[in-house]
């Protein structure tokens, strides 16, 4: 049986379908066994090049990508904008230009400039995958957040979402809001009004500044991370009010359904966002998603990675 | 439906019926159970999705024979494919699955076609990353030659010598949802 993937690049889940994204759930559960075996290697990559570029620095995302292709036998090379020649003014294109010299086969990149995957993805014959540009899309994340979704409660469709927190700058809450209203769930995006504007309901999606409201009637909380430093300065008066207003407390968590999945990007803020205790407690799925993670960027890399260029 | 089609090609005999395939896995798991003292050390590892409903069926016999319930497992190839990349369609990848540890058993993987051998060069491969059996041993419907790896089988429903432009195709009810048979067609 062959597998129906014909994109080379994963770009964002605003354009895909929703069969082609339960298409990359489906292969996860394969790859997902990988983990659990004695010897965790496939050798499906074995002999391609992959470059994780992190223009945009990260630690997590990156080893979660390193580890998956490690995983396929692939070849592995980190770079990032300091150990990359862009500091010597070097243009994105033609650092890219110069990876096809190498012969890369996968680039995964990881930019602060929205579009930036799409710009060497029509320029490259390697596979371009997006880890995140600027506050447009981080397709991967919002995969292995309705991977964790699916696992958990058996589907996606008529369950009730809530994203809490900064939407605004937030490309994991787009790329959940494209894949959760494909797979039919129902969205619910809270935070201050400074944080959740209210054009974002043309989405598709329902918009609340009172979490109290929201809790009670939520299947899965997503709670994105309050970046200290730009909030604090513009965007409300300070973490205190946050946590008081948004912060899902040991106190919030009593309004949450007994089922209620708790999900979060990482890294968590303990205290802030979420409270320690709740963080750890029974409705938590956060390191599922870590492990979740490795499946689906397992699957990601094998279909994307796959296409013979 | 079916005898326009044969007449257009002008191939694709019957090679087998359901009657010939029941027969020819109740004799393999007599076989198996010859060759095999402790059952309870056997994994029937199927390669999807053909060699996992045969798996399943000669386990079923095996049980009417001995009363013994033998284990059966899935073993993916796909992913242990090393052609990924240079071929033009990508192998859909599926979940495997085997009893664990494998140190003290006897995997017998199952197909329902051995040809180049390459497909078993994979499922050994893919064996091997969850343990290493004491022993691997190879149960196929149909052996049709042509072998381009060191490989043979230990269990044969039918040997059925080809050229290599025919085509060998397996029905089975559980997998095609066509009654079971074994065709032999032009390529």
């Amino acid at each position: 049986m062959t597998a129906h993937w014909i994109r080379k690049d994963l770009l964002g889940l605003r354009e895909l379908s929703a069969g082609e994204i339960n298409f990359i759930l489906e292969t996860a559960d394969a790859f997902k066994q990988v983990g659990t075996r004695e010897i965790k290697k496939v050798p499906s990559l074995r002999g391609k090049t992959l470059v994780n570029f992190f223009v945009e620095p990260s630690t997590r995302t990156r080893t979660s990508f390193e580890l998956a292709a490690l995983r396929l036998s692939a070849d592995v090379i980190n770079l990032s904008a300091i150990t990359s020649s862009l500091t010597k003014g070097e243009t994105l294109k033609d650092t890219a230009r110069n990876l096809q010299a190498l012969h890369a086969d996968i680039l995964v990149l990881r930019h602060s400039s929205a579009g930036a995957p799409q710009f060497l993805a029509n320029r490259l014959k390697a596979s371009v995958i997006n880890a995140g540009d600027g506050a447009h899309e981080h397709p991967t994340q919002a995969l292995l957040d309705l991977y964790t979704i699916r696992e958990k409660r058996g589907q996606i469709a008529g369950l009730h979402v809530a994203i809490v927190g900064d939407i605004l700058f937030s490309r994991v809450a787009r790329s959940n809001i494209f894949g959760l209203l494909k797979l039919g769930a129902r969205v619910t995006l809270v935070g201050p009004s400074t944080l959740v504007p209210r054009e974002f309901a043309k989405l598709g999606v329902e918009i609340s500044h009172k979490i109290d409201e929201v809790l009670p009637k939520a299947d899965v909380v997503n709670l994105l991370r309050i970046q200290h430093e730009r909030q604090r300065r513009e965007y409300f008066p300070g973490i205190g009010e946050y946590i008081r207003f948004f912060g899902l407390t040991k106190e919030r968590a009593k309004l949450l359904k007994p089922d209620c999945l708790i999900m979060h990007p990482g890294p968590i803020n303990r205290g802030v966002e979420i409270d320690s205790e709740v963080a750890d407690g029974l409705h938590s799925v956060i390191l599922d998603q870590v492990t979740n993670g490795l499946a689906v960027r397992m699957a990601v890399l094998y279909l994307c990675g796959g296409i013979s260029a | 439906m079916k005898q326009a089609k044969q007449k257009k090609s002008g191939a694709a005999v019957p090679i087998m019926d359901a009657e010939a395939i029941s027969r020819a896995l109740r004799r393999i798991a007599h076989e198996i159970i010859e060759r095999n003292p402790q059952l309870t050390h056997v994994v029937l590892a199927g390669i999807p999705s053909r060699g996992v409903e045969i798996a399943r069926r000669v386990a079923g016999f095996v049980h009417d024979i001995e009363e013994i319930n033998v284990e059966t497992g899935v073993i993916d190839v796909a992913m242990h494919r090393d052609d990924v990349g240079t071929r033009s369609e990508l192998p859909m990848v599926r979940e495997s699955k085997l009893p664990l540890p494998l140190e003290e058993r006897t995997v017998i993987i199952v197909d329902d076609v051995l040809f180049t051998g390459r497909t078993v060069r994979a499922a050994m491969d893919a064996i091997n990353s969850f343990g290493r059996p004491a022993r691997i041993q190879l149960a196929v419907l149909i052996d049709r030659g042509h072998r381009e790896l060191p490989i043979r089988p230990d269990y044969v429903g039918k040997n059925l010598p080809t050229s290599g432009g025919e085509k060998v195709q397996v029905q089975l009810q559980e997998t095609d949802n066509k009654p079971d048979a074994v065709w032999l067609g032009k390529g």
